[in-house]
């Protein structure tokens, strides 16, 4: 294999990890902080055991986070230096940011927030949650800026061989954050809200019936859909920003290879990418313009054209993202987008003609369940990144000349293995430690030592 | 003074908070096998750091950030020039956050004595390869006319960078004695200040050494002798932290060593300057704060964001040591 190769796995392997934990941080920070708010309000002690219980889940995860966010942090240099010269200037600002303004935030509240629960009063301890949940959710918008100049560069000139940064606000600015940002943080609700709702679904097939664990149920079954229905809101006008922004990242997301106008939706798909079209399709007349548009007509570009198009412009080379990928890792995320408020809303509806327990069957698709937004989140990320090939900065900078070329292919398969190894094991003892954690089924004594 | 002179000063701020701040917490998990002499006992010594060692960590990480932003070039060579070194240093990394949290959840002594080897090394590690990369980094490597590392990963291993890499994790054990003197209490803070006589000599000593070996290494650095008295200062401040140690003022003693660790820090910067890293193939290629810069567009922008920025972070981490200033003890409750 060659650097490239080693270098684009490592990097896929390593950030999907990074993003198992991230979204599930990014949620749950936020209901950890709302339940102990509750607590603070109402000094119900059942709020209390809901924060002791899940946030033990959450710091588990919160330390798988931390741990591979350290390696996000230092691989655009490792592996991605041409990368890291031709964006620095641009790339690195948001980066740093995210450090000064929301590492050092999460980071140190959440020290004194698993240690404080005797020193600090109540509400002085609840508001270290939140602190630690506006850390969280502020580093997504940081990185989110960083990244969504690949997807849409904005504010900058490109002089001496690089780009450099020519307007600050205009990387804040950026319309495709305003899309990205609200996509990630519902996300990330979605994600904390099911996690928590399938392992309470855990705990009820243990019978493990509490009423703590019941409100938990509730709780995050509301939370979740509240998530699901935004994510999947936010995520319809982020496809239409995409049509018109990167046209060939949803045309090959939707296996839209002509020019259509009314363009039809195509539900099902094997794309033959080496004769440029579908070898199999079925299709709904003026669906695409509708869901691009809002309204049945609208010429939607084909992969076709814009492969044209972009030769023109940019010279010869294979503008076309891997199609059948594209197109199966999208509805992916569509589907699954589809099924969670089915989800949370038959779970809501049991929880309220209390049957909870009678449906075993629903509590064990209901565990199921929990793997559905890390689903989504994967898949919408390849859709985001394997989309922008053959770019790396999308019209500016390729995947080839991005690559460092001090590593050698040694070196590269070490890193790529080592750490890829390290990884799954760590999540492995991670996940073991959350099921040992439900087996003993009790909101541990956080504070009272454990 | 310009942007890039700034900036330079900054990244040397941040590098000097991050071995003033994780050098303590690095010297405790060095000193975790003979400081915790049974399992309670050592969750004493970790819980001593349980509260800060995240924070102190984000040090690192803004050092990194901060090179990125500013110096993209340096940033770009230094690390996918030092590929494996840094592999190893994350990986040392990660065992030890991961370490920290998983350790005190199951309750099996060969659990614990896992997650105790990984607190171990995964603080030595990174102490003994930061050590070696600034060693690296002032002495010179090779770098070529396109700002590209064309060592190997065992170039990095001379002589002078090991014994830096020795040096820094000596006197960050030291800094790590000192503070769990501070933050212990009763017989356990007795057997720190022990341990702090012990590595002191060592300390010192190596850090004579590795001063002496610098000053050739300085070569035609143009603020030479700066940097040569800034490190007689660390030497003095060095002695200074035993004198208060045996006068049983540890308070003083812990703040003359990191003045000396600081000291030790701004001077390795000193020599570099105006570089950030040194090309030993002809001193025409090595990386200045002018070749490696980001444009002075985003340098000012860096400069209004971190003014902003890094005082408050000082704050609210300074109030979270004293939050947490309670000695650890036998009848504290603790948390990992
Ligand atoms: C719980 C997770 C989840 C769910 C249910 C959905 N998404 Fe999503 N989606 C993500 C989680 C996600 C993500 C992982 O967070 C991504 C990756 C980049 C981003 O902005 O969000 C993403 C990316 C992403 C993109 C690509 C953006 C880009 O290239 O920059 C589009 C067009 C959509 N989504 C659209 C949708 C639609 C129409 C959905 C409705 C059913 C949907 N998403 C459900
Ligand atoms: C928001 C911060 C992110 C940034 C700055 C970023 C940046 C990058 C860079 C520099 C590459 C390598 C070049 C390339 O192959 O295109 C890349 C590739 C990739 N990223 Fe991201 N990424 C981010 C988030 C994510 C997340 C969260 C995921 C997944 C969960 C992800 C998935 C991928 C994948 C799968 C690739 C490989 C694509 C390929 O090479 O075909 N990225 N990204
Ligand atoms: C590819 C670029 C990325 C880089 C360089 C990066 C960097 C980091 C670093 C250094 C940490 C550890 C912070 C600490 O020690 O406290 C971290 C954790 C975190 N990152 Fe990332 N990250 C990336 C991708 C993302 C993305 C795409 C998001 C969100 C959309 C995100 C959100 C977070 C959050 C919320 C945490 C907190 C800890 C946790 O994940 O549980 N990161 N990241």
């Amino acid at each position: 294999m060659s650097v490239i190769a080693l270098a684009r796995w490592q990097f896929a392997i390593l950030t999907v990890i990074h993003f198992f934990f991230v979204p599930l941080t990014l949620g749950m920070t936020v209901f950890l902080a709302i339940l102990e708010t509750l607590y603070v309000r109402t000094r119900d002690e059942t709020y209390k055991k809901m924060v002791q219980f899940w946030s033990k889940v959450f710091l588990i995860n919160f330390a798988l986070g931390v741990v591979s966010g350290i390696v996000q942090e230092f691989q655009f240099g490792m592996n991605w230096s041409e990368y890291s010269r031709f964006m620095g200037d641009i790339f690195g600002a948001p980066l740093a940011i995210e450090a000064l303004l929301a590492f050092y935030l999460e980071s140190t509240f959440i020290g004194v927030w698993v240690f404080g629960w005797e020193k600090l009063s109540p509400k002085l301890h609840a508001a270290m949650m939140w602190l630690v949940a506006i850390g969280s959710n502020l580093s997504a918008l940081w990185i989110l800026i960083a990244n969504s100049f690949m997807q849409e560069p904005v504010g900058f000139v490109l002089r001496n061989g690089r780009v450099e940064m020519v307007d600050f606000f205009a990387l804040i600015k950026n319309p495709n954050v305003w899309v990205q940002f609200p996509h990630v943080l519902s996300a990330g609700m979605t994600t904390a809200g099911f996690v928590v709702l399938g392992l309470s679904a855990a705990l009820l097939l243990k019978g493990r019936g509490d009423e703590w664990v019941l409100r938990s149920f509730k709780a995050s079954a509301i939370y979740g859909l509240v998530g699901v229905l935004l994510v999947t809101w936010v995520g319809h006008s982020q496809a239409q920003h995409m049509v018109q922004q990167q046209p060939m990242k949803m045309a090959a997301a939707e296996a839209h290879w002509e020019t259509e106008n009314p363009a039809a939706y195509t539900i099902f798909a094997i794309a033959d990418p080496a004769s440029r079209r579908n070898a199999v399709s079925i299709r709904i007349p003026g669906f695409l313009s509708l869901l691009s548009y809002d309204r049945f007509s609208g010429e939607v570009k084909g992969i076709n054209e814009l492969q044209a198009t972009y030769e023109r412009k940019y010279g010869p080379d294979n503008y076309i993202p891997p199609v059948n990928f594209m197109f199966y890792s999208f509805h992916l995320m569509v589907l699954a987008g589809m099924l969670m408020p089915v989800l949370a809303i038959y779970a809501l509806y049991l929880h309220h003609k209390e049957q909870v327990a009678e449906k075993r069957w629903f509590l064990k698709w209901l565990v199921w369940g929990i793997s559905l937004p890390f689903i989504a989140s994967t898949t919408g990320w390849l859709v985001t990144e394997v989309g922008r090939q053959p770019w790396i900065v999308l019209g500016l900078q390729k995947v080839q000349d991005a690559v460092s070329p001090a590593v050698s292919v040694g070196e590269a398969a070490f890193s790529l293995f080592a750490l890829t190894l390290v990884y799954v094991l760590i999540t492995g003892v991670g996940i073991y430690l959350v099921l040992r954690h439900l087996d003993a089924g009790e909101p541990s004594s956080v504070g009272a030592g454990y | 003074m310009d942007w890039n002179t700034i900036w330079f000063i900054l990244i040397a701020v941040l590098f000097t908070g991050f071995f003033f701040l994780e050098g303590f917490d690095y010297g405790v998990g060095i000193l975790l096998p003979w400081m915790g002499k049974d399992d309670q006992e050592r969750r004493f010594v970790i819980n001593t750091i349980g509260p800060f060692w995240d924070g102190n960590e984000v040090w690192m990480i803004t050092a990194g950030g901060a090179m990125f932003a500013a110096f993209p070039h340096w940033y770009a060579t230094l690390f996918s020039g030092f590929y494996i070194a840094l592999v190893l240093l994350l990986l040392a990394l990660i065992a030890r956050g991961v370490a920290f949290e998983f350790r005190s959840q199951v309750d099996d002594p060969r659990w614990r004595k896992v997650w105790d080897q990984a607190i171990f090394w995964g603080s030595l590690l990174p102490a003994l390869l930061w050590g070696v990369a600034l060693a690296n980094i002032l002495r010179g490597v090779p770098v070529d006319g396109s700002m590209t590392y064309v060592g190997g990963f065992f170039n990095l291993l001379n002589p002078y960078a090991l014994l830096g890499g020795v040096t820094f994790v000596l006197i960050f054990t030291l800094h790590g004695a000192h503070f769990l003197a501070l933050k212990l209490a009763d017989d356990m803070a007795a057997r720190a200040e022990t341990v702090a006589a012990k590595v002191w000599p060592f300390a010192v000593g190596a850090l004579v050494l590795f001063a002496g070996a610098t000053i050739p290494v300085l070569g035609d650095a143009p603020n030479r002798l700066a940097a040569v008295v800034l490190v007689i200062l660390a030497l003095a401040a060095l002695s200074g932290s035993r004198v208060f140690a045996h006068r049983q003022t540890w308070g003083k003693a812990f703040t003359s060593l990191a003045v000396g660790i600081a000291l030790m820090t701004v001077a390795l910067f000193v020599g570099l300057f105006p570089r950030v890293l040194v090309s030993s193939l002809d001193p025409a290629y090595s990386l200045t704060i002018y070749s490696a810069a980001a444009s002075d567009y985003t340098l000012k922008t860096m400069t209004i964001v971190a003014g902003m920025l890094v005082p408050v972070v000082l704050i609210y981490q300074g109030w979270s040591y004293w939050m947490f200033r309670q000695r650890i003890g036998r009848k504290s409750k603790l948390t990992y």
